[in-house]
């Protein structure tokens, strides 16, 4: 049996899912590392902003930082109530 | 002015202190003058595995709290005479490193006419760790080829570039190097270890030297001999390339490759 699994060794080599895995793991932590740091802030912000004027649940603003190519695109979503 | 290095990786028990030992003697030996600084403060070894433990009397937090000179608590190495270690205190508390004390203290060295100063950081990302960074004009990622290594040296290098005078001050970057220890080119070509090439990829610094995996670190820090001086031995010329290469010379990698050993070599042995 061994002389088999010798011959016929199909076994993935656990350094290239190493690799892998850490490919995943070091691009995501670094996107959170270079984004900018004010979000959470910005975030408060708008809900004091917005809710001024208008009277939303704080969990219905949301934002998010996403690039698209070159561009870097801030995403405000806020969904108003029905009874407005 | 003296250069200013720190060696650091993150994770612990990757080869710090090993490698900031053998890259300050290595300096030394080259003739340049050398302090070598542990900033492990409350877990001091560098003493130990420089083989001074015995001699030392003042230690950094004394100089910094100005309870002592610089010149009563630096110790002369027992193989350089331009070499000399200022060891970390034993009993205090890690935020007695205050920036003003340790920039305080780089200055006074470099005004003594030291060429390299070497920072041997402690492990992790706090104080320590980043007192040992903050004013240094390069950096050695020591990083084993494993993952929580090499994801901890990122993690690093994401603090230098954010924390470091050099990044704050907006003017030059530190300078990066890499540094792979613990390397078994055997694991590698059985693809059961990261190759220094996966590593350096994952990373994106430039690599100045690779160290192998081999017996005579432990032979070293047991006689308390840093393993540059270890003759004839893979690591104490792993090391000597390395200060080549950081002096600006031109020196292929070795010991990354694994040979076979012949039907001869099997039957009676020998290296």
């Amino acid at each position: 049996m061994s002389l088999l699994s010798f011959l016929f060794n199909k076994e993935t080599k656990s350094a290239s899912a190493a690799k892998e895995r850490l490919q995943i793991i070091i691009a995501r932590e670094r996107n959170g590392r270079a984004g900018p740091d004010f979000l959470p802030a910005l975030h408060q912000e708008l809900i004091g902003v917005i809710s001024k004027y208008v009277k939303v649940n704080p969990e219905d603003i949301k934002i998010s930082l996403n690039s698209q190519g070159n561009l870097e695109v801030l995403d405000v979503n806020v969904v108003l109530p029905e009874d407005l | 002015m003296a250069k200013i290095i720190v060696v650091t990786s993150g994770k612990g028990g990757v080869g710090k202190t090993t490698s900031s030992a053998s890259f300050a003697s290595g300096l030394a030996m080259r003739g340049h003058k050398t302090v070598v600084i542990d900033f492990d403060v409350g877990l001091r070894n560098l003493d130990l595995i420089m083989g001074c433990e015995r001699r030392v009397v003042y230690d950094l937090i004394n100089v910094i709290n100005k309870e002592a000179t610089l010149n009563q608590a630096l110790i002369k190495d027992k193989h350089c005479d331009n070499l000399f270690v200022l060891p970390a205190s034993q009993t205090r508390d890690k935020d007695a490193l205050t920036e003003e004390g340790v920039e305080r203290v780089l200055n006074e060295l470099s005004a003594m006419d030291f060429e390299y100063i070497i920072c041997d950081s402690p492990a992790g990302i706090e104080h320590g760790a980043v007192m040992a960074l903050t004013f240094a004009d390069e950096a050695i990622i020591v990083t084993n080829p494993e993952v929580s290594s090499v994801r901890d040296s990122d993690r690093i290098l994401g603090i230098i570039q954010a924390k470091s005078r050099r990044a704050l001050n907006g003017g030059e970057p530190v300078k990066e190097h890499l540094l792979i220890t613990r390397y078994v080119p055997k694991r590698v070509e059985a693809g059961e270890m990261l190759s220094y090439a996966d590593v350096q990829e994952i990373l994106r610094i430039p690599l100045i030297g690779i160290i192998p995996e081999s017996e005579s670190v432990l032979h070293a820090s047991n006689s308390g001999n840093p393993a540059i001086h270890i003759e004839g031995s893979e690591v104490s010329e792993a090391y000597k390339d390395v200060v080549a290469r950081f002096l600006g010379e031109d020196r292929p990698l070795r010991y990354t490759s694994y040979e076979k050993p012949g039907l001869l070599q099997r039957i009676f042995g020998g290296k």
